[in-house]
């Protein structure tokens, strides 16, 4: 029996191809993933992330505990309503989830968390507190819903619907949310776009979805989320890093703070460890599609090394095939590398990403 | 969308439509390209090749995965549509209407064995939707 979001109906009505994502049942697309991965690069689409988890850490000693469990530096978030992208690792330094906190009070901080890492991210989250901090309050908010409207846009066409929320939210900038009525309005995303990611009560989330595609923005699937964000140059948890994978190697150095002398899980093993790998962007050269688990093979002053794609696609902007592999450290932007797709080797090129960034081509 | 009755099928949803002058054109169906999604790559095989029934002969790329596409009978290919490398979404729009390769039969009488609309028709009916 799959899982379902609030929305599962108003999807099927709105002729959503359904597939099965990590046991829930989840719009793939409303007809062509291209054209919904187009309308969100120049116009406005909307996402139901409902599948993730908000998790709120309530009570006195939140933002101490909240250093201790996440990899990047909660004291850079200090004035209400402030996000943080971090990793949340094991001991060993290996990557539990990726997800962002919004510092609301210091005795409220919100998580959201990816969908199929959710119960897993809980009870370790659960588990620390026990140890850590006994006295704090983690609620995951099953009665909400999460809707996120990106593209150039977006924002306005919120604006619309929403009477009254321009004024509220028009000065947040990137990575800043704050309330409009019982409506959590973020100025995040995934899909290097501007635009809302919003988390409301589960039973409004019909009737806002509608008002919005009344207003213009096109309902975009799990296809184009995940071509929006290949572009972008942001990772997915569970393909291009697991429990298995440091941050280090995860093209997620930035998200890390070791320089601090704050103690958090995991920091012992990254400083410890010696990474050999990194995670860096293709695009292939010649005609195909690159796709995860291909082997990348290159060389490294004379020295032959084996990669390989954690994930792989087509880029709809560019108009060619793009992907994010996990290769040796010292192969850099501009090398020319092949990669193993079905019986031949295509060349590629190792490029610096973010591939696309609000609606232009940066390779 | 209804299955063209002048066209054979295979269970492997490849469509077949057997020329006047004997030779085959061949082309994936709507169902293939609905379960595929969006295409952006087709790799077609080269004017000379020699397949055998159900060899792969070809693959179509869509955003979602590789599908390889099977000789539905044997032959040699005789001409290859390379206009449809530039523009695999038509693919999409009209299934029927674009073909991907033509085969000179290598033996005609496997064109017997291949279905006929309502064959096809009940290959769909059976699969899980």
């Amino acid at each position: 029996m799959l899982k379902k979001t609030p929305l599962n109906e108003t999807h099927r009505q709105m002729n959503a191809k359904m597939v099965d994502f990590g046991g829930w049942d989840m719009p793939l697309h409303y007809g062509s993933q291209l054209e919904e991965h187009h309308k969100v690069r120049q116009d406005a689409g909307m996402f139901d992330v409902s599948h993730m988890l908000p998790v709120d850490i309530k009570g006195d000693g939140t933002r101490d505990f909240l250093r201790k469990l996440v990899a990047n530096n909660v004291d850079k978030i200090t004035i209400p309503g402030k996000a943080l992208y971090t990793c949340m690792l094991t001991p060993q330094g290996g990557i539990i989830d990726d997800l962002i906190v919004y510092f609301l009070t210091e005795s409220w901080f919100r998580i959201v968390v990816n969908a199929g890492t959710a119960d897993k991210d809980v009870a370790w989250i659960r588990k620390q507190r026990d140890v850590l901090a006994p006295g704090l309050e983690i609620t995951p908010r099953h009665d909400m819903a999460m809707i996120a409207v990106q593209g150039p846009n977006a924002r306005a066409k919120v604006w619309q619907v929403l009477p009254g929320s321009q004024a509220v939210t028009e000065e947040l900038k990137i990575f800043q949310s704050t309330t409009f009525n019982h409506f959590f309005i973020a100025r995040t995303g995934y899909t290097g776009e501007d635009g809302f990611e919003i988390i409301l009560p589960a039973e409004e989330a019909p009737a806002f979805w509608k008002s919005l595609h009344a207003a213009g923005v096109a309902p975009a699937g799990l296809g184009a989320r995940d071509t929006l964000r290949l572009e972008a140059g942001m990772n997915l948890y569970g393909q291009d890093m697991d429990e298995s994978t440091s941050p280090l190697e995860s093209g997620l150095n930035w998200t890390v703070d070791l320089k601090s002398e704050r103690d958090f899980i995991g920091k012992q093993a990254l400083l410890d460890s010696n990474p050999t790998q990194q995670l860096a962007g293709l695009v292939l050269l010649d005609r195909g599609v690159l796709r995860s688990h291909q082997k990348v093979v290159g060389q490294i002053n004379g020295q032959a090394f084996e990669g390989e794609i954690t994930s792989g696609g087509f880029s709809p902007t560019i108009n060619q095939s793009i992907a994010l592999a996990r290769i040796a450290t010292g192969v850099s932007p501009g090398d020319e590398v092949q990669v193993l797709v079905r019986d031949k080797q295509l060349r590629a090129k190792v490029v610096k990403y973010p591939f696309v960034r609000n609606g232009k081509v940066l390779i | 969308m209804s299955i063209p009755s002048d066209l054979k099928y295979t269970r492997s949803h490849e469509w077949v439509k057997i020329e006047a002058d004997g030779t085959v054109t061949i082309g994936i169906t709507d169902h293939a390209q609905e379960l595929l999604g969006d295409m952006v790559f087709v790799e077609l095989p080269k004017v000379g090749d020699s397949f055998s029934q159900k060899q792969e002969c070809a693959v179509a790329e869509s955003v979602k995965a590789a599908a390889d596409v099977y000789s539905p009978i044997s032959g040699e290919v005789i001409e290859v549509n390379s206009a449809l490398a530039d523009s695999p979404e038509k693919i999409n729009q009209d299934a029927f209407g674009s073909w991907l390769f033509k085969l000179k039969p290598g033996n005609p009488a496997e064109l017997d064995g291949l279905l006929n609309a309502a064959g096809y028709q009940e290959v769909l009916d059976s699969e899980d939707h």
